[in-house]
Order: C-alpha cells, then structure tokens, then sequence
C-alpha cells in the first residue's frame, strides 16, 4: 500500500501531499504522523498541500482531525500551500479549518512554527 | 428576373438608410438563395434542408444589421419589404387564380418565417453582446492592487452579488499566491450596501483566504453600514474590521513588522533637491 512520507526537520515534522488523497490514504496519514509525533517529540507539524487539487468533506475533516490531535500530543499543525480552488471549496464546504493554523508556503510556515515555540519557552 | 431584382433592391432601399452597394448586395444574395432555394424545396417549413443558404443569408443580414446598430423592427422589415415586389409580380408569371393565391399564401408564409427567423438572429446578437459587456464589468470593477510588499488592498465598488462575490474571491486568492502576500486588506468603501448575504460573502472571502495563510483586514465600512450590521444581528467579530483603508494599512505595516516615519527636515531637502536634479 502507498504511504506519504513523514519528514524529520530538527524539531518539526513535514509532511508533503503530492498524490491524490483518498480516504484510506488519509486514514493512514492519520495513524503514522500521531505515530511519528510522539516517536520523535515533534513540536510541530507542517502539512505540505502546495500540489492537492482536489478536496471532499472527508479530506477537510481529517485535516482538523490531524491538527486536534497533534495539539493533544503537544505538537502545532501548520498547513501550508493551500491552492486556492480548495480554499474556496473548503469554505463552501462549510469547513473553514478554525482550530488549524495556515501558510502560505512552507518557509512561512516554519517562521511560525519558530515564532510560537519562542512564545511558549 | 434581373428586372424584379432591380424593382427588389429599388424598393428596398427606400426604406433602409444603408448604402446603396451594400444593401442592393444584401438584397442580390437573399433573393439569388430564395429563388434557388424554392425551385427545390417541397415544402414552406424553412426548417428543412433546402431552406438552410436561405437561413444563412438571413442571419448573416441580422448580424452585419446589429453590429451597425439597427433596430430590430428596421432587421426585419428587410424580410417583410420584399412582400409587396413579389405579390405584385406574381400576377403577371401565371394567369390562373387558383395558382395565383396559393403561391401567394406560400410566399407569405415564407417571408413571415424568415422575418421572425431575422428578428431572432438580431436579439441572440444583442444578448450576446450585453452578456460580454457584464463580463468586461465584472472583471474591470474587481483589481488586486499591491500596496507593499506582502500587503494586498482589494477595493470593491459597487453592489456584491453571488457571482461578483465568486470572482473577487478568485482574483484575491490567485494574487495572493502570486505575490506570496500575507495580508489582504478589502475596502469596501464602495460597497453601496451591506445586507446579510453580503457579509456573508465577505466572510468566506476572508475564511478562504485565511486556510491559504493570509490575514483579511476588512476597512472602510460606513458609519451606516456598521449600523445595519449591528441590527441585522450579523457576526463581524471573527474579522479585523477599520474604519478606513489608512488604518488597516497602518496595522497591516505593524503586523508586517514595519513602520512610516517621518524624515527630518535636512534629510528632506537633501532628497528633494535629487528629485528636481
């Protein structure tokens, strides 16, 4: 089975989508990053969706699933790259993400990542 | 034949203030598939494929008659002015009454599809047209303009409406992509009213744009209008809302780690006397 690989970058995760996410990829994603978050006592996590085209309720809701969960387990999820036809079907979805954190690219996401563990040390 | 022809463009041009030449080319071209046309066809449905160079003449007329801005009723009286040339002269081709009236009815019902056929060429040009200019004035009414480096300032003039909302939602998100921006201040100054599905629209404008990583300042917003929104009970408060585009831009510096100050008076002598250099 395909997996998405999970990254290690010093203290934070990343994670880049460059497939087309289905269901039980996402499910998968799910399991190994929490997996991965408590393994290398992750602060952070960068979810790279610079190259995902296409959304459903489903994917959108696993992305909240994610950042709630990597919270729990003391890790901020940053989602960057976001295109902006799935901004837009995300919002028209009713899933505005409130709980998740954006970037616009992943540089700007590892800025904010930097910026919030300094707040909190 | 080229005698009714001569009469056809004669009467013609008496009632169209169009050029001699063109007109009488117009009205050569439209008999000339006419006449083919009928010596074939079976039967007056002009529906039927002995009928079709008839319909193209026709709505090539209607077209060239709409881009030079003729009225509808002027397009089709090019059809129906050629009645009375041909009723007239169908006495003199065949002598027999009986013939005489049929063919009439014929050629009546002939003209009276062709004058519809041009009437509705003409107004399918002018909804097509009409629907190109909403386009033009759509696009035209939303610019992204840069103001700084990573701030954008998206002004909206006029009302928003579902498919305005749509668009500047895509023009606002494809810039910000494109300039990597992180802040978009959207000034609607112009914005005659605010009801509830605007601000629902703007909303989403500004929840879009925040899942790709950009703040949304809204500014601009009318002593009126902050009004209306407080009595139509709307929720603004997930939202940074100014009063004016110089305000957001001032936060929209600061949050960009940036500030304006003034330059001291030496300073600025030295830099004007540069500019007049």
């Amino acid at each position: 089975m395909e997996r998405i690989p999970i990254l290690k970058m010093g203290r934070f995760l990343l994670v880049t989508i460059q497939v087309d996410m289905h269901d039980q990829l996402a499910i998968a994603l799910q399991d190994d990053l929490t997996e991965r978050i408590v393994a290398t006592a992750a602060k952070g996590v960068l979810i790279d969706i610079s190259s995902l085209e296409v959304v459903d309720s489903f994917i959108g809701r696993m992305l909240g699933n994610i950042a709630s969960m990597s919270r729990i387990l003391d890790a901020q999820t940053v989602v960057v790259g976001m295109q902006p036809a799935v901004a837009i079907t995300l919002v028209e979805l009713g899933l505005s993400l409130p709980g998740v954190r954006t970037a616009l690219n992943v540089e700007k996401g590892i800025d904010l990542l930097r910026a919030a563990l300094e707040l909190e040390s | 034949m080229a005698e009714w022809m001569n009469q056809q463009s004669g009467a013609g041009s008496g009632r169209h203030n169009l050029s001699g030449a063109e007109l009488k080319e117009q009205c050569d071209l439209f008999l000339g598939a006419f006449l083919g046309a009928s010596r074939s066809a079976r039967s007056t449905d002009i529906s039927s494929p002995e009928w079709e160079p008839v319909r193209e003449v026709v709505s090539d007329v209607a077209k060239s008659r709409t881009k030079q801005g003729f009225s509808a009723g002027e397009t089709a009286i090019f059809i129906f002015s050629l009645k009375r040339p041909l009723f007239d002269v169908l006495p003199k081709v065949t002598g027999d009454p009986a013939t005489q009236m049929r063919q009439m009815r014929s050629v009546n019902d002939l003209l009276d599809q062709f004058g519809l056929q041009a009437m509705e060429d003409f107004q399918k040009r002018r909804e097509e047209l009409i629907l190109r200019q909403q386009e033009e004035m759509l696009e035209l009414s939303t610019p992204v303009v840069k103001l700084w480096d990573g701030i954008l300032a998206l002004p909206v003039i006029g009302t928003l409406d579902s498919a305005r909302t749509q668009m500047v939602m895509e023009s606002l998100l494809q810039e910000i992509v494109r300039t990597g921006s992180t802040i978009a201040i959207i000034d609607i100054t112009g914005v005659p009213t605010v009801d509830t599905l605007v601000a629902q629209h703007l909303l989403k404008t500004v929840a879009a744009a925040r899942l790709m990583g950009a703040d949304c300042i809204i500014s601009g917003i009318r002593p009126q209008i902050a009004a209306t929104i407080v009595h139509l009970g709307v929720e603004l408060t997930t939202v940074i809302t100014k009063a004016t585009l110089a305000d957001a831009f001032a936060l929209a510096l600061r949050k960009a780690g940036l500030s304006i100050a003034k330059v001291s008076t030496s300073k600025k002598a030295a830099s004007d006397r540069e500019l007049e250099e």
